[in-house]
């Protein structure tokens, strides 16, 4: 029993912390303008540089799922068209976002983390405050900011590039006719598939750059604690994101 | 002028400062001095605001400054410059943009009139040809004059040094003392420095403060502090061997 009441209190406690940044973080910015550089700087962290890692990732995934669903459905009774329709609809509902958001809190969270910590424990947080400046907005707003506008286009992004992945594998093994193929990706479209991956890789984008920036703000000591904080930004982010991939999808597709 | 009153600092159970009143002049280098662990930093950061004290005030000029909120703060913070022990120079920026960056954040000043402004405080402190060049191509030494250059870019009435000669050569360190009395005497500021090295307590401690064990336990200048009484403060003055050779002739000499 401690051990559970103890865990609850360490639980709430960051809770409360985490909400105790956030509303510094949505304070009114002090200088638009530098806030919008920092933006800029941020979009090319978190975006653009993760976009060979979304790529190279979707294009295999793709093509690995369309291959094993052609190489597990084989029945007469199952139309080949099925399995473009699997490549579209599992890169569309579930890989681009979910999985896309667990490689980006491993490879942005980490990032986020590690340098705000070693902002923390450098100092260079205690200068921004010394100067006036309201160090968590400056900081993290921007990071999540950046991480909303540039986590749907990389969702987008993966989507294309995994269907391509599983195109080119059709078209490179034969494991299906490409005409059978390209009928799947057409066949019974839901638009709403697209809003509902879009929404929750908006969620996403959210937990990952806010919990991985609590994580880094609040780091006390060393560089050792610099570390810690980064392992914990990454596992706290994923368990947040599969969390609320659940919800989400229960409140949208229910 | 900064006023401390009573200040009280208590982490969980344990008081680290106690019960602290002191007066840091304008114009001049007000030294905080004591053994590692006996709560300068503590007391320099609860002055600054980075740590809420448990008790007491901290007055700059006539504003109380712990009795206000952080939008309030502000005002005054503006008016401080801090150099910290490892500089804590932003590691993405040059060094032009590291000490242009106040000027961007708090002025309207033209581009022309930041970059004039800066390269007048890197020439201050002597750093030139280093514009372009990242904090972790510099020395040390440079980083030290880096952060004082971005600490009096604003032009502060107040300058606080966290052991500005921490890792630094004696030839750097008194460079760098030398550089922050002169610029307390040049813009009329009022400087506490924070140091644990006599070199320093003795070339630029116009008043100095003797913390032990998180209370003052001396208060002076450095023309007295090799007199006095207090065994704590000799202790700490004379712990070099060189030192306890000086004060044993002194003492001999004495008799």
């Amino acid at each position: 029993m401690p051990y559970i009441s103890g865990n609850m209190n360490n639980l709430l406690y960051h809770f409360g912390n985490y909400f105790i940044l956030m509303t510094k973080v949505f304070a009114k910015p002090e200088k638009k303008r530098i806030y919008y550089h920092q933006f800029l700087q941020e979009l090319n962290n978190i975006g653009v540089s993760s976009l060979g890692i979304v790529l190279i990732i979707s294009l295999f995934m793709g093509s690995v799922v369309t291959l094993q669903t052609a190489y597990n459905t084989e029945s007469p009774f199952l139309p080949k068209y099925l399995i473009g329709l699997g490549c579209r609809d599992s890169m569309i509902l579930e890989f681009s976002s979910t999985m896309i958001a667990l490689i980006m809190a491993g490879k942005v969270g980490s990032n986020i983390a590690s340098e705000l910590g070693t902002m923390r424990i450098t100092e260079q947080i205690d200068a921004l405050e010394i100067m006036g400046i309201n160090s968590a907005s400056f900081l993290i707003l921007p990071k999540i900011i950046a991480s909303l506008f540039f986590f749907p286009l990389l969702t987008l992004i993966s989507i294309i590039t995994g269907i391509f992945g599983g195109w080119l594998s059709v078209v490179f093994t034969g494991v299906i006719p490409v005409p059978d193929f390209n009928y799947g990706l057409q066949y019974a479209f839901n638009p709403f598939f697209v809003t509902y991956t879009l929404i929750k890789s908006l969620f996403f984008a959210y937990i990952i750059s806010s919990v991985s920036s609590y994580y880094g703000y609040t780091v006390e000591g060393g560089a050792l604690e610099v570390g810690r904080a980064s392992t914990k930004a990454v596992v706290y982010s994923s368990i947040n994101v599969l969390l609320f991939n659940v919800i989400l999808t229960q409140l949208l597709l229910s | 002028m900064i006023r401390v009153e009573h200040l009280t600092k208590v982490f969980d159970d344990k008081i680290v400062l106690e019960d602290i009143s002191c007066t840091f002049e304008k114009g001049k280098t007000n030294l905080i001095i004591g053994q590692s662990g006996s709560g300068k930093t503590v007391l320099l950061k609860s002055i600054v605001g980075l740590i809420q004290p448990t008790k007491g005030d901290v007055y700059f000029g006539e504003v109380n400054f712990t009795k206000l909120n952080f939008i309030q703060k502000k005002d005054i913070r503006k008016k401080i410059g801090m150099l910290f022990q490892g500089a804590a120079l932003f590691d993405s920026a040059t060094v032009e943009e590291n000490v242009m960056f106040p000027l961007h954040m708090f002025t309207t000043m033209s581009d022309e009139e930041k970059i004039e402004r800066t390269n007048f405080c890197l020439e201050r402190v002597n750093v030139t040809s280093a514009n372009n060049l990242y904090p972790s191509e510099i020395s040390g030494g440079m980083k030290k004059r880096v952060a004082l250059a971005r600490a009096i870019v604003l032009n502060p009435e107040y300058l606080f040094c966290d052991e500005p000669n921490s890792g630094l050569d004696p030839q750097t360190s008194i460079l760098i003392d030398e550089l922050i009395q002169d610029i307390t005497k040049e813009f009329n500021t009022t400087t506490i420095v924070n140091t644990h090295d006599m070199n320093s307590v003795m070339g630029i401690g116009e008043k100095v403060m003797f913390i032990h064990n998180g209370r003052k336990a001396w208060e002076g200048d450095n023309k007295d502090i090799l007199y006095s009484d207090n065994e704590e403060l000799n202790q700490f003055v004379f712990a070099n061997q060189m030192a306890q050779e000086l004060r044993k002739a002194r003492a001999g000499r004495n008799t």
